[in-house]
């Protein structure tokens, strides 16, 4: 079947209807994802489709909506759950770490948790600074829960289909932002992709640039000017910070011999610090420059426009980077 | 319908299999066999023996880290208990959770939880799965006095209300959460009274309050939470209490600055096991042998227990990093 560039929303959107449509268990509870037809409207239309059993409206209780998951999916069911924005996923924390991530290690394999909880991320909104931030790194943290963190609609639908087949606990995590941007997606119930697979947005030799969600868009941005210059960047997006996959991080730094790992989270402890550790470590030999790291600023995101897109990464910044290990 | 002679001589087993099992864990925790933290249930044997035997077979229960009763009663093998208690490869959980995390799921036993009420929304969704697959099962949920005032008890509660969950709550009041008693953590002093928060929605819908049972009688306890899974399976949630105590610390090492010898001592006098055994001299002339019997039997269960799970292999490496994700 044909490509149709579609939004990441569609996208979202055909990959929940396809699955549900496709397995029983799988079912939807969230704060407004029924009646309202989800905060983000990925879920409109729903409820009038799938019924009250399906599409389940919660209270405002993102303890119990995360618990309450991890405990139908031990039991059998697939519940794809939606917490309305990361930010609330931090009240919900202990279930989402100490439960989902940790439940099938700690009783020896007895139970499977496939379970997705769907978020979303980011900054740029003038939202403040308890619901602006973009997190998800912290979350990284912690083996036993897949993080997805997609920026194209092609990649948002085949990595959803797959969280939501998969046996595993995965946080899907989409920028609230992005969630417009339009892209080619197979119109194609079995197109899924593979979990934890980095993929090359855009190829050159002079600059390795590692990224993932709306650190995409800076980038690609970055890299169209750059290419004005002379320089040709390669992109290499993650879409996944667990399980990692650096295997393409580590062939193109071979290549360009200089990294920038740009991304949305704050600068400490962030992707970044992690990919230059592992750089240095296994590709020592072929560093030509400091790795650089592009983050939001090591503070609470403010109200106010100006400063809050001060605070945030950006093309330029990336440009500057990118100069700065050439 | 009253339980026949059989299975209240099984239900006396089964209350001095905890009672000793324990009693031999504390041994083998003094010797260092044992590690980490260890909860005795000494004192509440009977609520948890009276609840579980009211489940069938397709039922489900849950608890917090106080779970070794619970496993015992549920049916989960001593040897096999006792090994993880040891932290053996034979354990329940592979040697990996230890005494707060055992789980059976061939008995539907999901687990005790280290984590203060984190357990109680997996007992919703746990239910949320019987209803949505319209089965005849209900989930006994099992927690502590001091976990009704967590925010994650709220919120199940709550949500098992709005969707009509059969789950039996039931608070397992021992009076204290570590030294804290109930009086002195809980708005409510008769828990049960959280239900009112939680009820009534449309056509009466919501948490039914239950009753507030002595949970030092197992024929009492047996009764209460058979009559709650009934109306858990045909209308909804309830939430009952059982009144009980903690005869031994909250857990090993506990200096017990928080309550008296003299409390304690009257609860040893009345305690659960002791009272089974009047009943059952009372009820039954001449039974006193073999409930003798009985406890020769089960002192030999748990020496085999405790052999086995001496005996068993520690877990590998690969065991260690193994089961990290589902295949
Ligand atoms: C979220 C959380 N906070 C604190 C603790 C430490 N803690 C363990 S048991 C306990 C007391 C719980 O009392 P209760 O619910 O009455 O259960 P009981 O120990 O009496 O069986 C506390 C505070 C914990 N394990 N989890
Ligand atoms: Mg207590």
């Amino acid at each position: 079947m044909a490509d149709r560039p579609i939004t990441i929303r569609e996208a979202l959107s055909a990959a929940l209807r396809e699955e549900m449509h496709r397995d029983e268990r799988v079912f939807i509870m969230g704060e407004e994802v029924g009646v309202w037809g989800g905060t983000y409207a990925v879920t409109r239309g729903f409820l009038e489709e799938f019924g009250e059993k399906r599409v389940r409206d919660t209270p405002i209780s993102e303890m119990v909506i995360a618990g309450a998951a991890v405990g139908a999916a031990m039991a059998g069911l697939r519940p794809v759950a939606e917490i309305m924005t990361i930010n609330f996923a931090f009240v919900a924390m202990d279930a989402i770490i100490n439960h989902a991530a940790k439940i099938h290690y700690m009783f020896n394999g007895q139970f499977n948790v496939p379970l997705v909880i769907r978020t979303t991320t980011g900054g740029g909104k003038q939202l403040g600074a308890t619901h602006s931030h973009a997190p998800e790194v912290i979350f990284a943290h912690f083996p036993g829960l897949y993080v997805a963190v997609p920026g194209t609609a092609y990649d948002a639908k085949g990595m959803l289909k797959a969280a939501i087949r998969d046996d595993n606990p995965v946080l899907f995590v989409e920028h609230s932002t992005m969630l417009q941007r339009r892209s080619p997606v197979p119109d194609d119930d079995d197109f899924v992709l593979p979990i934890g697979k980095s993929d090359i947005k855009r190829e050159g030799d002079d600059v390795t640039i590692v990224t993932f969600g709306k650190g995409l868009e800076w980038s690609t941005e970055a890299a169209d000017q750059l290419a004005q210059e002379g320089i040709e960047a390669e992109i290499v997006d993650l879409r996944w910070l667990r399980p990692l996959d650096l295997e393409p991080v580590f062939e193109s730094f071979k290549k360009t011999n200089r990294c920038v790992i740009v991304e949305e989270s704050l600068p400490m402890f962030n992707v970044g610090a992690e990919i230059a550790a592992q750089l240095q470590n296994e590709l020592f030999d072929y560093m030509d420059a400091p790795i650089k790291r592009v983050a939001a600023m090591d503070l609470p995101l403010p109200y106010n426009r100006e400063i809050e897109l001060m605070a945030l990464p950006n093309p330029q910044k990336v440009i500057n980077a990118v100069k700065e290990v050439l | 319908m009253a339980p026949k002679k059989d299975t209240l001589l099984d239900w006396y087993r089964q209350m001095v299999l905890i009672r000793r099992f324990e009693e031999r864990c504390a041994e083998l925790y003094q010797q260092g066999l044992i590690g980490g933290f260890l909860h005795l249930y000494i004192g509440q044997e009977a609520t948890g023996v009276g609840a579980v035997n009211a489940l069938r077979e397709q039922d489900h229960a849950i608890t917090a880290y106080r779970d070794h009763g619970l496993a015992l009663a549920r049916g989960l093998d001593p040897k096999a208990v006792m090994a993880e208690m040891l932290g053996k490869k034979t354990g329940v959980s592979g040697g990996k959770g230890g005494s707060m995390h055992l789980a059976d799921y061939d008995r539907r036993f999901w687990g005790g939880y280290g984590i203060v009420g984190g357990h109680l929304p997996l007992a919703a969704g746990i239910a949320l799965k019987a209803k949505y697959n319209e089965e005849d099962e209900v989930v006994l949920a099992f927690m502590g006095d001091g976990s009704t005032n967590i925010g994650y008890f709220h919120e199940a509660l709550n949500l098992s209300a709005v969707w009509e969950l059969p789950v039996v709550w039931l608070v397992e009041n021992n009076q204290y959460g570590m030294g804290t008693s109930v009086e002195r953590a809980s708005g409510a002093v008769e828990i049960v009274n959280k239900a009112r928060a939680y009820c009534c929605g449309p056509n009466g819908r919501g948490m039914k309050e239950g009753p507030r049972v002595d949970g030092m009688d197992v024929l009492a306890v047996y009764d209460a939470v058979s009559e709650g899974i009934e109306h858990a399976r045909k209308h909804g949630p309830i939430l009952m209490e059982s009144l009980t105590y903690r005869l031994e610390g909250h857990s090993m090492g506990d200096p017990q600055r928080y309550r008296t010898k003299e409390e304690v001592e009257q609860f040893v006098a009345n305690g659960p096991i002791g009272r089974f055994r009047d009943y059952l001299n009372e009820k039954y002339k001449g039974i006193d042998p073999r409930l003798d019997t009985i406890d020769q039997d089960v002192l030999d269960t748990i020496d085999d227990a405790v052999e086995f799970a001496k005996n068993s292999p520690d877990p590998t490496y690969d065991d260690l990093i193994s089961h990290v994700y589902a295949d």
